[in-house]
């Protein structure tokens, strides 16, 4: 626990007590809870509050649970870029409008600039390092390179995250759920025929989502 | 964003307790309010997470009463066949809201609740966007997406795409607070603020939205939107309508319009019209035109009358299953 967390009267305790009620009834994998918390989620007292000095949490970051202290008000976005190094989901607009910072939580895709990490702990977050590494890429990634998807690059992490989760959903997308599907995501430098490409590959069989 | 603190209390009456304090402030999906807080437009001392707050998701079709919890997802409010088959007009108005990220966020209550879009109010300038002399800035100003029918000083326009669809088809909102839960029509949790710093919602201190309920039966509706862009923007502007009645004749119309005023704007004279009426190529013309009168356009946004009127008559087109 960081001098921060002192300072405000806070303990790991305490934030598990408010922190695993939510998480709880938010439908998390058992496994991730301490048995302190899965106590304190019956508990009927009223919830403390937390921060804004930093919280100790824990969640899981493809694949791997990570423990760290952070502010209420620190996104999953810039947690995941500033504290964990996980610099794939990409900061442009910070606002819900582009894309670039799209990772998956619990399998549904999300703008990690729009989600406060305090929010995903608990829970399974991928992100496009998640999906597969340079040496064993994700059918999507491999599909990217393959159709030159990508320009400069910077929406691309978001837009491989984005195309995996369109086709878990739907394997062969028609017109219409491709254009649903990619609709959150942004290309400045106009790489979408590439990324069609991509898309409709995947209805021949070539891409999947898994 | 500045500090502040957060809570995630698990049940009603809880959150409600932590909703009374000053300052503090409903977190659903964030996606507006996050934005918000970044641009310093508001302020929070403490964050009130209702994501593990029990009783408030889910989707309930019972007797033709359609009940949908102020934390389901868009995602999860779209992805139910028996709400979207009870309410097909529901699917468009959350498609239109074009992003797989943004539904799998965002919530109804989120939806029903974001702040205006209004550019002076995201700047800093407040709702009403008074210049120090007292003058308005949108009508000095860029007011190409600002309401043709204002109240008072409020120009901007009511964001949603739910609401007009939900005040058209008379749904309620379940609103809990300090005294207990209260019932009212969706249209009544917004105002057009008479001064500044008084918000676009009737929720007091410590109230939150617990869900919307509307009965659905017996009644055909619609929606209608007009967009420049299909993807991460809002509608220029929309119509929702709901009819009943049997066979050609109508008994009873709504038709609300969305982006127009500071509220849902019911278009009570135009309804009104088309009561015991049969839909025709006539009638429908006659109550778009009836759903503008008295639209007072700014400088810039004159375009929006005519979008109205076209936004009723597909709509109206849409719900009688008729090309118009
Ligand atoms: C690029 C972009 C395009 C968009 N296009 C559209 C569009 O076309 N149509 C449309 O309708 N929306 C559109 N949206 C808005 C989006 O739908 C909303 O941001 C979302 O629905 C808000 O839901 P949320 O759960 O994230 O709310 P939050 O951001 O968590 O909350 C929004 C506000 O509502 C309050 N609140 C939320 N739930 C409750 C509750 N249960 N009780 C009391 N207060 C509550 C919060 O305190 C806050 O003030 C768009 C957003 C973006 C970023
Ligand atoms: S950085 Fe998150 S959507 Fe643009
Ligand atoms: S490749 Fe440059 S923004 Fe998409």
């Amino acid at each position: 626990m960081t001098d921060d967390a002192k300072r405000s009267g806070l303990s790991r305790r305490s934030f598990l007590r408010s922190g695993a009620a939510g998480a709880l009834s938010g439908g998390l994998a058992a496994g991730l809870l301490t048995e302190e918390a899965a106590g304190a989620a019956a508990d009927t007292d009223a919830p403390k509050t937390v921060g804004p000095g930093p919280v100790e949490i824990e969640l899981e970051v493809n694949g791997v649970t990570r423990r760290l202290a952070v502010e209420p008000r620190v996104t999953l976005l810039d947690g995941l870029r500033d504290r964990l190094d996980v610099t794939g989901p990409k900061r442009v607009c910070d606002r819900g409008t582009c894309g670039a910072c799209t990772v998956l939580e619990e399998g549904r895709p999300i703008y990690a600039c729009s989600r406060l990490m305090i929010e995903s702990a608990g829970r399974s977050v991928t992100t496009v390092e998640g999906l597969g590494s340079p040496d064993a890429m994700h059918d999507v990634q491999q599909a990217f390179v393959e159709n030159d998807a990508q320009q400069c690059g910077y929406c691309t992490p978001g837009f491989v995250v984005a195309t995996a989760a369109l086709l878990a959903r739907h394997p062969a997308p028609s017109e219409q759920e491709i254009e649903a599907g990619l609709g959150g995501n942004l290309c400045r430098c106009g790489t979408y025929k590439g990324i069609r490409a991509v898309v409709e590959g995947a209805g021949g069989g070539g891409v999947s989502g898994g | 964003m500045r500090p502040f603190g957060y809570a995630a209390p698990a049940t009603v009456d809880q959150a409600v307790g932590l909703l009374e304090a000053e300052g503090s402030e409903a977190l659903a999906g964030g996606t507006d309010l996050l934005s918000l807080l970044k641009d310093d437009v508001e302020r929070v001392e403490r964050l009130v997470a209702l994501g593990g707050v029990t009783g408030l998701s889910g989707i309930e079709l019972a007797g033709g009463m359609l009940r949908i919890g102020a934390m389901t997802t868009l995602q999860e409010l779209r992805d139910h066949d028996d709400a979207i088959a009870a309410l097909p007009a529901l699917s468009v108005a959350i498609d239109g809201v074009a992003s797989p990220q943004l539904r799998a966020m965002g919530t109804v209550g989120g939806d029903l609740l974001q702040r205006p879009r209004c550019w002076y109010y995201r700047r800093g300038f407040g709702l009403l966007a008074l210049a120090a002399d007292g003058r308005s800035m949108v009508t000095a100003g860029d007011n190409r997406y600002h309401a043709i029918f204002p109240e008072g000083e409020a120009r901007f326009v009511n964001p949603s795409s739910l609401a007009p669809l939900l005040v058209a088809v008379g749904a309620e909102a379940v609103v809990r607070g300090p005294a207990g839960e209260r019932r009212q029509p969706v249209e009544a949790l917004y105002r057009a603020p008479e001064v500044d710093g008084e918000r676009e919602n009737t929720l007091a201190p410590g109230e939150l939205l617990v869900g919307v309920e509307a009965n659905v039966e017996g009644s055909r509706s619609a929606v209608y939107e007009v967009r420049q862009r299909r993807a991460l923007d809002w509608p220029l502007m929309a119509a929702a309508v709901s009819l009943t009645g049997s066979g050609a004749r109508t008994e009873r119309a709504r038709i609300v319009l969305g982006h127009a005023a500071p509220v849902p704007h019911v278009a009570t004279a135009a309804g009104d019209l088309l009561a015991g009426q049969e839909l025709t190529p006539e009638t429908v013309a006659a109550a778009a035109d009836a759903a503008v009168e008295g639209a007072r356009p700014m400088s810039g946004n004159r375009y929006k009358v005519q979008l109205a009127r076209t936004a009723v008559r597909r709509a109206l087109g849409r719900a009688a299953g008729m090309e118009i």
